[in-house]
């Protein structure tokens, strides 16, 4: 995984949101425009330059009891507003295994 | 089975104690991430896509049934209700909260098992055959010299701050079952002209983004010198090792540095100055563990009971027997491997009602004793052959009688980018499909041999560089690109594949390997000339022809 620091560097190519996984239980969260996490994709704050991307970092890195490993992903903007992943890999940490469970409980 | 003593229980617990604690002050923010992620990778729990996961140790792949039963309970009470048996005999959980994680270590450790060398830059668990023990014409158990070095290396600090993290594998038999050429260090246990026992020592073998297959660099190395022999290696390779670049660190790296040769004349001087030490083993310290595995106690069974010869009429059975059943060091006995690659299913995954339910079995006709293996099955080493036919009907209504051991469809697979936070792109869908292709028992029997291996990435946790036919998954512009090896072995003979050529999308993958399955049907010259025999004889060029032909 990127570091947060490398990713500093980089230069968001369109909307971005920054994701993680929840401190206590793992689950993928994302950082909230107030200050927090949420575990729906809808919820999360979305930056649109790399100023702001640093900054909501920054942030994010900074609440390490809340949740670890922040990075930077990018996001698609739907015309109805709706915000979806922006790759396979974030798709699949949104909805779960592609694969179905062998047990579901 | 193996007896731990009170040292090993109260080591165990107080690293449970120890990592609650740890748990609690990183819940309160009294630790950051970055000063617990080394206790947690201690003790087995990495992160993953969408969860925290935790590596459960399966000591040389050797599991009595009350702990199968506390692996399930763990599976149902903290996980989805389901495990994954890997290639490093240890099992994964993939959906473990933090916060519960000392409980699940509590439970474990009630059973002896633990989640110590599972990762980190240390001695990770040595593995060794799953048929240890029960092979026809092994030399010796080699769990009893697993033992002693997980004893010896065990939290010892040579070992636990290594440049990157340290596997060694044991076989005692001729047929290679744990893969010991792809390991740091590989110890092929033989005897000496005098009848003595010692080990031929390997070193240098491992996978990821570079490969390389073990070398020999002592054709004897007496037992009782073998724990300073393997110090003077790790001596070596600590003092070279290069801790700068993470790529660069292992000690297959260092010994295609320096060349073999180099190497070895290294860790011979290094041996002479530490060879009579105190690392020199008694044999009592060996009688000791010796006495420590039990075996059970056999009956005088018959080679050929009436139940098998009356089930041989049943073409199912025969199909699963003739695959999944193999010759055991006592006669009337067998071993039989338990095949973990459902048809559709994702590789190695286990649910708790099937842990339970094995357990149930192995209690039943395996004297309590289950095994897991490197590729990712689960094995009974008891059997007897009276018991073969009632063994199979259960085994069936449970899903756990594919009749595929070592068929096209016992296929290895890493998690891949369904679970791995280091993933490019998915095994796991890769090999379901596969199964799917060749789910035809009949084909797939026709077929013969045929190992395939996935990896989600270049650290080749799927083996693909010594599959007979390996897929590795790449990322091109955003999209998922598997790359195709053929002519990979792990075992005595082992081997690298060779690429066929451009990499292939995710629809494609199944396409080409049937491409490839039926090139070597048309070209092989007998039917018993397996794929990679095929391989050898013609090199990839009319493989690479067929599947690149229409493409
Ligand atoms: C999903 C979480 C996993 C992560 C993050 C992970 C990570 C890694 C990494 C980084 C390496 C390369 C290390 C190196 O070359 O020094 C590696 C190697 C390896 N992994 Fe995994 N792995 C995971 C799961 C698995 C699973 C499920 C298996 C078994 C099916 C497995 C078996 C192996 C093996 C056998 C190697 C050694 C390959 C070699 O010889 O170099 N890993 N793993
Ligand atoms: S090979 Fe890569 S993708 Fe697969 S489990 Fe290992 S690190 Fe993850």
């Amino acid at each position: 995984m990127t570091s947060p620091l490398e990713q500093k560097k980089i230069r968001i190519a369109g909307p971005s949101v920054v994701t993680a996984n929840r401190t206590w239980d793992g689950i993928v969260v994302y950082r909230t425009a107030a200050k927090s996490w949420s575990a729906e994709l809808s919820e999360a704050a979305i930056v649109r330059n790399s100023d702001e991307a640093r900054a909501l970092l920054a942030e994010a890195v900074a609440d390490d009891v809340g949740a670890i490993g922040p990075y930077i992903a990018p996001v698609q903007i739907g015309d109805d507003g709706k915000v979806l992943p922006g790759n396979l890999r974030e798709q699949i940490r949104r909805t779960g295994v592609t694969i179905g469970q062998p047990a579901q409980v | 089975m193996y007896a731990y003593d009170e040292i090993d229980r109260t080591l165990v617990n107080e690293r449970v104690s120890e990592f609650r604690d740890q748990v609690k002050r990183r819940l309160s923010g009294e630790l950051t991430e970055d000063e617990f992620k080394i206790l947690r990778l201690q003790n087995g729990v990495y992160l993953q896509l969408h969860a925290y996961m935790f590596r459960v140790a399966i000591p040389y792949g050797t599991l009595a049934t009350n702990q199968m039963r506390a692996l399930a309970h763990v599976a149902r009470k903290y996980d989805r209700g389901y495990g994954h048996f890997t290639t490093r005999q240890n099992i994964q959980f993939n959906w473990i909260k933090l916060a519960e994680l000392p409980d699940a270590l509590e439970d474990l450790a009630k059973v002896g098992i633990h989640a110590m060398q599972t990762s980190g830059n240390n001695m990770r668990n040595v593995t060794s055959d799953q048929w240890a023990g029960v092979a026809p014409g092994e030399i010796e158990d080699p769990r009893i010299w697993s033992e002693l070095i997980r004893q010896h290396t065990t939290l010892h600090p040579e070992f636990s701050f290594l440049p990157r993290k340290f596997k060694i594998a044991i076989t005692a038999s001729d047929h290679d079952r744990a893969a010991i050429k792809i390991h740091d260090i590989g110890l092929r246990l033989i005897k000496n002209e005098k009848g003595e026992t010692g080990f031929e020592v390997l070193v240098g073998g491992g996978l990821g983004r570079t490969p390389f297959i073990a070398k020999t660099i002592k054709h004897f190395v007496h037992g009782r010198d073998i724990l300073s022999y393997i110090e003077a290696i790790l001596r070596v390779y600590n003092q070279y090792g290069r801790r700068d670049n993470i790529y660069k660190a292992r000690i297959k790296i260092l010994v295609h540095e320096l060349g073999i040769e180099k190497f070895s004349r290294e860790v011979e001087d290094e041996w002479q100055h530490i060879r009579n030490s105190s690392l020199q083993i008694d044999e009592e310290v060996i009688e000791d563990i010796r006495s420590r595995f039990t075996y059970p106690a056999y009956e005088k069974l018959p080679h050929m009971p009436d139940e098998l010869r009356q089930a041989a009429a049943d073409p199912d059975f025969e199909a699963w027997r003739k695959n999944s059943v193999a010759p055991h060091k006592v006669q009337g006995y067998s071993i039989v491997t338990i095949s973990l690659k459902p048809t559709g299913g994702p590789p190695g995954d286990a649910t708790a009602e099937q842990m339970d339910a094995l357990a149930d079995l192995a209690d039943k006709y395996s004297f309590g004793e289950i095994r897991v293996g490197h590729e990712q099955n689960l094995a009974l080493p008891h059997v007897a052959k009276r018991d073969l036919p009632a063994l199979w009907k259960a085994l069936d209504k449970l899903g756990l009688a594919t009749p595929n051991v070592n068929l096209i469809t016992d296929i290895i697979a890493c998690p891949g980018l369904d679970y791995c936070s280091l993933a490019n792109a998915r095994s796991i869908p890769i090999a379901q499909e596969l199964t799917r292709r060749f789910a035809n028992h009949e084909l797939a029997n026709l077929i013969g041999r045929l190992h395939i291996n996935i990896s989600g990435c270049i650290n080749a946790c799927g083996h693909h560089h010594v599959g007979h036919i390996g897929i590795l998954g790449v990322e091109k512009n955003g999209e998922e690109v598997y790359q195709i090896t053929i002519g990979g072995r792990a075992d005595e003979n082992a081997a690298l594949g060779t690429l066929i050529g451009p990499g292939v999308k995710f629809d494609e993958v199944a396409d080409v390997v049937e491409d490839i399955v039926e090139a070597y049907l048309a070209l092989r010259e007998r039917p018993e000339e397996l794929f990679m025999d095929t391989v050898k004889r013609l090199g990839v060029e009319p493989f690479k022809e067929r599947v690149y032909a229409t493409r």
